[in-house]
């Protein structure tokens, strides 16, 4: 046991302070709960490999169309980013300006109309919008009010 | 440029870089990187800095209880302790969870918030008065911030699971319960910026806090305002192909990275602020989050008036008597006088020589 001299001259045995972890099984638990918490992501998915959703774009009303003519009002890539806002476009022009028609940028006239443009053609809601809604968790609001073409024809069966 | 301007502006300018940087990226074709490999290294730091940091911290030695807190400790019996005083000074195991809740969720430190200030009193003679008052904003804006900052991480997660659990679809539209405009707005992500810019602008207005803060104090908020208006921009005005972005997130988390073409540029700027948020979190004050778990005057028992608390590490101690003492400075206690035991020796010889 090496004496251990402070100032004063007097001895005591050095102060040993071992480097350990203290409370080492209250930090363990916190530190698992923080790894399981922050990385609940990849444990619900763990070997899951998820496939891209397919919105089905054979209905009817597609396929009847001339091979060439087979788009949609504007091109793909801007109806995959921004058919929301031009949905709120076509309403305000509807409902703020009165006018019900609409040219998109190749110069084609269509109809302002969720039910009887977009829902003319998609007649299929629940294998097309709702495809990809479901796949990214949005649920539009608009079915309240509008009908799609399956209430449609639906309703005038009924009558 | 006076030395404050210049810390406000130099996190400005890193972050702005950061933008820039991640933009000339993806223009140049770097989205691998940007959407694959600088996510995951972002994440491995993020996990190793913290667990570092928490074994660092659980290293120190706390052998005392400290109560710095503002209700009675318990002591004689007959001394009253309201509710109150026994969530702030805490005596029992579930009380100290109640504060550590209580500090957790609602921040009721920082609920004791006070200012104080020099205001005008002509009628004084030195024309003014120092007053205390309890000040609320600088906890409002704190509380908001975080938890506008907790819903929209967790409203994240829908882009990382598939199927979206239920909890998280429907705090979606609680946060979107206003209805307002297409794609619906969600409150908190307002909330976020707005909050933000609060704790920034009450940095840079007030002179006494502009004083003490630095450019790690500007920094992190520029960041977090950054993404904030990232994902605002990107969500009502550049819109991005949200499928997509939802199978670059599901890769990453499958451990499937995929990179899939058409996302604009103002996702991976996103990405890439809240990448480097993560990095820079194990260096930066963001720790007082795993910090506040750490914290001996919120996690201990105040009981030390009920139970008596050895030092462990406390050494053994050589005690000295006082005979030995006496032995060693006989010599120095007798010239200065001093009532001694045993006389020194030395004296019988000094006088044999007179
Ligand atoms: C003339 C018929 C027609 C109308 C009207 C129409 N679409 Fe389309 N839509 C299509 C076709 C055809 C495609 C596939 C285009 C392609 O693959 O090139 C398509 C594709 C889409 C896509 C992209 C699907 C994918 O696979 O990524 C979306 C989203 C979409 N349409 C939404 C709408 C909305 C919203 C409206 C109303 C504003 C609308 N469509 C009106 C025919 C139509
Ligand atoms: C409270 C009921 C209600 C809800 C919910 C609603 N709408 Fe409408 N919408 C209307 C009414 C009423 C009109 C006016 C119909 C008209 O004058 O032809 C309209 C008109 C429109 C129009 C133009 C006219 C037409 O025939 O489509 C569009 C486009 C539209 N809404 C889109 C939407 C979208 C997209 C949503 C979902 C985000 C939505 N609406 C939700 C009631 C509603
Ligand atoms: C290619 C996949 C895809 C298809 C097909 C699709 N959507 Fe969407 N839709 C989305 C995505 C992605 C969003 C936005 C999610 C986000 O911003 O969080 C969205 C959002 C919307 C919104 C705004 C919802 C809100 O509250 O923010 C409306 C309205 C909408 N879609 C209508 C339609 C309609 C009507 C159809 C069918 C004609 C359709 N969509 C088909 C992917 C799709
Ligand atoms: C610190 C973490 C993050 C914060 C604080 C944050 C913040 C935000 C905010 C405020 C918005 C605006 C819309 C809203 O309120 O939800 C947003 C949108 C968005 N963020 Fe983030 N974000 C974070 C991480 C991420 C990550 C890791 C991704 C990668 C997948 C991501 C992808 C997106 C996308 C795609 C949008 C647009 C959402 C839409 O259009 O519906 N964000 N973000």
């Amino acid at each position: 046991m090496a004496d251990y001299k402070n100032e004063f001259g007097w001895f005591a045995e050095k102060p040993k302070v071992e480097k350990k972890i203290y409370d080492r099984n209250k930090v363990a638990i916190g530190i698992v709960v923080f790894l399981v918490i922050f990385t609940i992501a990849f444990w619900k998915n763990l070997g899951k490999a998820v496939p891209p959703p397919k919105p089905a774009l054979e209905t009817a009303a597609i396929i009847k169309l001339p091979e060439k003519e087979r788009t949609c009002v504007e091109d793909v890539e801007f109806m995959r980013q921004r058919h929301m806002r031009l949905l709120v476009d076509w309403r305000e022009q509807v409902i703020r300006d009165g006018e019900r028609y609409w040219t998109n940028s190749k110069g084609e006239k269509y109809l302002a109309s969720l039910s009887n443009t977009c829902m003319e053609c998609h007649t299929n809601k629940t294998q097309f919008c709702d495809q990809c809604h479901n796949y990214v968790a949005v649920v539009p609001n608009c079915w309240g009010c509008h009908l799609t073409k399956e209430e449609q024809v639906a309703k005038a069966e009924a009558k | 440029m006076d030395f404050f301007k210049r810390n406000i502006l130099a996190a400005l300018i890193a972050v702005l870089g950061l933008i820039a940087v991640a933009y000339v990226g993806v223009k140049g074709n770097l989205q691998l990187l940007f959407g694959v490999v600088i996510p995951y290294m972002a994440l491995l730091i993020f996990f190793e800095g913290i667990i570092y940091r928490v074994i660092k911290w659980a290293r120190s030695p706390v052998p005392f209880r400290i109560p710095t807190t503002a209700g009675q400790q318990e002591s004689l019996p007959w001394l009253k302790r309201t509710l109150a005083d026994k969530l702030d000074n805490p005596s029992t195991f579930p009380f100290t969870l109640g504060r550590m809740a209580l500090e957790v969720l609602a921040f009721r430190s920082l609920f004791r918030n006070t200012r104080s200030e020099l205001i005008e009193a002509p009628q004084r003679p030195e024309g003014a008065k120092l007053v205390h008052w309890s000040y609320k904003w600088l906890w409002l804006g704190a509380i908001a911030f975080h938890y506008a900052f907790l819903v929209i991480v967790i409203r994240h997660l829908r882009f990382f699971t598939e199927p979206v659990p239920h909890f998280i679809s429907l705090l979606g539209e609680v946060d979107g319960f206003v209805q307002f405009f297409i794609p619906t707005v969600y409150v908190s992500g307002v909330v976020l910026v707005l909050a933000g810019l609060y704790l920034l602008g009450r940095r840079i207005t007030n002179p006494n806090l502009r004083y003490i803060s630095l450019a790690s104090d500007y920094f992190p908020l520029f960041l977090i305002i950054g993404i904030g208006t990232t994902g605002i921009l990107m969500r009502y005005v550049y819109r991005v192909d949200i499928q997509a972005v939802k199978q670059l997130a599901l890769g990453l988390v499958t451990l499937h990275p995929v990179v899939p073409a058409g996302i604009g540029a103002i996702f991976y700027v996103h990405l890439f602020l809240v990448c480097v948020l993560l990095a820079y979190f194990p260096f930066s004050k963001l720790l007082h989050a795993p910090g506040l778990f750490m914290s001996p005057t919120r996690n201990m028992t105040s009981n030390n008036r009920k139970v008596l608390h050895v030092n462990p590490w406390n050494y053994p101690v050589k005690f000295h008597t006082y005979m030995e003492l006496e032995d060693r400075y006989r010599e120095a206690m007798y010239e200065a006088g001093l009532p001694l035991e045993i006389e020194p020796e030395t004296m019988e010889t000094e006088g044999e020589e007179e």
